[in-house]
């Protein structure tokens, strides 16, 4: 016997098959519903494909063994994030509701659910879209040439550049100092700084201008925000294809190491970059797919998105890597040009005698010849694996090593503007999910009145995430994302994608969700996604919950900085973190994890008051009509 | 090398003003195959007397476009050992660029924003006349359609009398 747990009240919540088909009919115009199937398809694909397939999975490919983590990723691709996506979809195709509303109607315990990924939601837009105003700022830039992160600025003397630029690069400096200007530690807040909060400013109002009515402008928008960067990315691989060394770095990023797949970190991180790469959990999704028609093949849409999500990565990541490639190879050759010049310097011979291809001879020929004097050189040895392997996560790649790639290619300010559009749309389209899965569900609360418009509902979800996201541009701005970004959104996930698996097999029970596919569909569901529902993906998605928490609560409460005073600058310095950041972290992770059991005792008391107040009204009219008899007698 | 011995005496010519200098007084020694050599500068008069090393220093600073472009080089292939070049002023806006794709793209989004409140704002007062349009229509027709569903009206003229209700006995026994 299936294992159903208890619900009473769950028929009279949600709409009936027949009642569903009704409204189809019926009701018009009081839903919002797509033009097309194509934008509902592009706003999908939009909100999965985000800066994370760009900078997160190119990393992570590269760092656990190449070529071989796509076992793990694909593996877990199939078995993790198909059918919680596919469970998504149907959900909210069949229940017609938001985040809350959905979660609501299954169960009023589960509301917390709901509200949990609208706080996800809520936090994560508001730091992704810092991350959107660090672009905006960049594309700016990017409108002159020569480009400002291709040189130094010059000190007051004008006799050398800026001691902090010199030490370590111009790139490094135009982030740290005149995008950033980073303070050395958390707690120095160091004050806002006018540049970036335009820029923040500037972000969140064109986000609004793009939700500004929900679905009906973000799917207009989605037309050129969800296709642009596959141009851009086709554009990039084409010119980056033509430089020298790109084939180098796309080899360096593919080449297997089997030996990684024992690790369990590998299988681990692939596990995450799944999860978080489809946007799960969110409520997005389950708002999205509420507004298709209700016999939509949602089977078919979560398998197409799936793959889309996956080849986008492992195409992005072939692009990023050979631009690496090729930096790593640029930067190869400056080192060993120097090199050469140095020892042609000291040894006073003629230009041409050291060359790449002999440097390797004669410097050993020289070092056995005159071995202090070359020792007393302090030559930098060149090696190509670190070059490739430098700072390819994250911002850094980006606004580091990817725009150090590009001030060395011909036409600078052309690749410059082209990547940071490519990143832009990348981001706004994850963004219009998170604030899908921000608004509808606080429309759905009913916290403020219903006839107020959709744009008031935007505005001031966009207005206070803005006032909010200030922190983020004060000069500690950048340790305050990177804490935002490890802690508000890994745990809280992942256990609402677990509750969420659990709530619709055991709670709405997997009886009646096969009937509802096989009602909107046309066939019930066969049994791969039987087995993954009930049983494969919980498991997998509970054993990924734990060892996050239990890696994430051990580990070292550490950050890096950028201190120009610190030994080893230019690489980034290890602090630890204040002890009052814990209190932050427990509140960040904390609160919507507990809104779940939360909720859940709030519905419980409330339903305990309620029901009394209910009985004791039933009695009240049972006993007037039980001692005053009604009767009528008509005169014919 | 005579090249470059001439183009040095012009450099200490010009720098000293009234001190006429002669290739001369360039001294080179120390040649390598490098094209790297020391050399000195002597005065005109007195050929054993060495000018002192920043005096040399400032005149080649001060003429250090000419010495290269005698030759077709650059600072970085160039190079006077201990003397740094003095690098380019970098260039300066007054108002920065980036400054103003800002406000082209902002100017942009905010009048989008506007066309969005004005077309909503008018749609709302567009409906809104439509549906008192419809109300007099109904009024007129005498049916209701809501959602497209008829549903009879109960007015004033067509009232369906509700026999539950009889005259006689309005008043219960109680």
């Amino acid at each position: 016997m299936k294992l159903k747990l208890p619900n009473p009240g769950l028929e009279e919540r949600i709409p009936s098959h027949a009642e569903v088909e009704k409204m189809e009919e019926v009701q018009a115009g009081d839903r919002p519903q797509w033009d097309n199937k194509a934008q509902y398809m592009l706003t999908c694909v939009g909100f999965c494909v985000g800066l994370g397939n760009v900078w997160r999975f190119p990393y992570l490919c590269q760092s656990h063994g190449g070529g071989a983590f796509m076992i793990p990723f694909l593996l877990l691709l199939v078995l993790e994030g198909i059918p919680l996506l596919h469970l998504e979809f149907a959900v909210g195709q069949r229940l017609r509701k938001g985040s809350i509303g959905v979660w609501r109607s299954i169960s009023p315990y589960l509301t917390g659910v709901g509200i949990a990924s609208m706080l996800c939601s809520f936090v994560v837009g508001m730091y992704y879209n810092t991350i959107m105003a660090w672009v905006m700022w960049y594309f700016f830039n990017s409108f002159q040439d020569p480009l400002p992160w291709s040189q130094c600025p010059i000190n007051d003397n004008r006799t050398g550049y800026v001691s902090e630029c010199a030490r370590s690069s111009a790139v490094d400096y135009f982030w740290y100092r005149e995008t950033l200007n980073t303070s050395t530690r958390i707690e120095d807040s160091g004050g806002l700084q006018w540049w970036m909060v335009l820029c923040l400013i500037g972000a969140w109002v064109l986000l609004w201008v793009c939700c500004i009515r929900g679905i009906e402008t973000t799917g207009k928008a989605v037309y050129v925000t969800s296709t642009l960067p596959y141009v851009v990315l086709t554009i990039f691989l084409i010119r980056g294809l033509t430089l020298k060394g790109s084939v180098d770095g796309i080899i360096f990023l593919f080449t297997p190491d089997v030996d990684e797949l024992m690790n369990p970190s590998t299988w681990l991180d692939a596990g995450a970059q799944v999860l978080f790469s489809f946007s799960l959990a969110f409520g997005g999704l389950i708002s999205f797919s509420s507004y298709n028609p209700v016999h939509n093949h949602c089977e078919k849409d979560a398998v197409i998105i799936s793959i889309i999500n996956g080849l986008t990565s492992v195409y992005s990541a072939t692009v990023i890597y050979s631009i690496i490639g090729f930096r790593a190879t640029e930067k190869y050759d400056d080192c060993l040009a120097g090199n050469i010049l140095t020892l042609l310097n000291t040894f006073n011979l003629p230009d041409g005698n050291i060359t790449e291809n002999n440097y390797d001879e004669a410097f050993k020929n020289l070092n056995s010849t005159a071995p202090d004097i070359v020792q007393g050189l302090n030559l930098t040895t060149c090696n190509m694996k670190t070059f490739l392997s430098e700072g390819v996560e994250g911002t850094g790649l980006a606004f580091i090593v990817f725009t150090e790639a590009i001030t060395k290619m011909p036409i600078s300010p052309l690749w410059s503007v082209l990547f940071f559009i490519m990143l832009f749309c990348l981001g706004l389209s994850t963004m219009f999910g998170n604030i899908e899965g921000c608004v509808v569900p606080l429309q759905d609360l009913n916290i403020l009145p219903r006839t107020w418009p959709k744009e008031v509902f935007t505005g001031l979800t966009c207005l206070i995430s803005c006032i909010i996201a200030l922190i983020f541009v004060q000069c500690s701005g950048n340790y305050w994302l990177a804490l935002f970004d490890g802690f508000a959104a890994s745990i809280p996930l992942l256990v609402i994608a677990f509750c969420e698996m659990i709530a619709v097999s055991y709670v709405y029970g997997i009886d009646r969700f096969n009937e509802d596919l096989k009602f909107m569909v046309g066939h019930k569901p066969n049994i791969f996604w039987q087995v993954t529902w009930r049983v494969l993906s919980p498991l997998i998605l509970l054993v990924i919950l734990v060892f996050y928490f239990v890696t994430t609560v051990s580990k070292k409460l550490t950050y890096n900085v950028w201190d120009p005073e610190s030994p080893g600058f230019p690489t980034l310095a290890q602090q630890t973190y204040p002890d009052w950041i814990s209190g932050i972290i427990f509140i960040l992770a904390g609160t919507p994890c507990l809104a779940i059991p939360g909720a859940a005792l709030f519905m419980f008391i409330y339903k305990r008051c309620c029901k009394k107040d209910r009985r004791y009204a039933e009695e009240r009219l049972n006993t007037i009509s039980d001692k005053v008899p009604m009767s009528v007698t008509t005169s014919n | 090398m005579y090249l470059f011995r001439a183009v040095l005496a012009f450099a200490m010519q010009s720098y000293k003003d009234n001190v006429n200098y002669d290739v001369s007084n360039i001294v080179v020694c120390d040649e390598t195959v490098r094209v790297s050599f020391w050399f000195v500068v002597t005065t005109p008069g007195n050929t054993s007397e060495l000018l002192p090393k920043e005096e040399v220093e400032n005149a080649i600073k001060k003429f250090r476009n000419r010495i290269n472009s005698a030759f077709l080089l650059t600072d970085q292939t160039l190079d006077f050992v201990g003397i740094s070049p003095t690098l380019a002023a970098p260039v300066h806006y007054d108002n920065p660029p980036w400054l103003i794709v800002f406000g082209v793209v902002m100017g942009l989004v905010c009048a989008g924003i506007v066309a969005m409140l004005i077309s909503t704002f008018l749609q709302k007062a567009r409906s809104k006349k439509a549906s008192a349009d419809s109300a007099d229509e109904e009024d007129r027709s005498g049916t209701i359609a809501g959602n497209g569903i008829h549903c009879e009206r109960i007015g004033e003229r067509d009232g369906i009398y509700n026999r539950g209700f009889a005259d006689d006995d309005r008043f219960t026994k109680l």
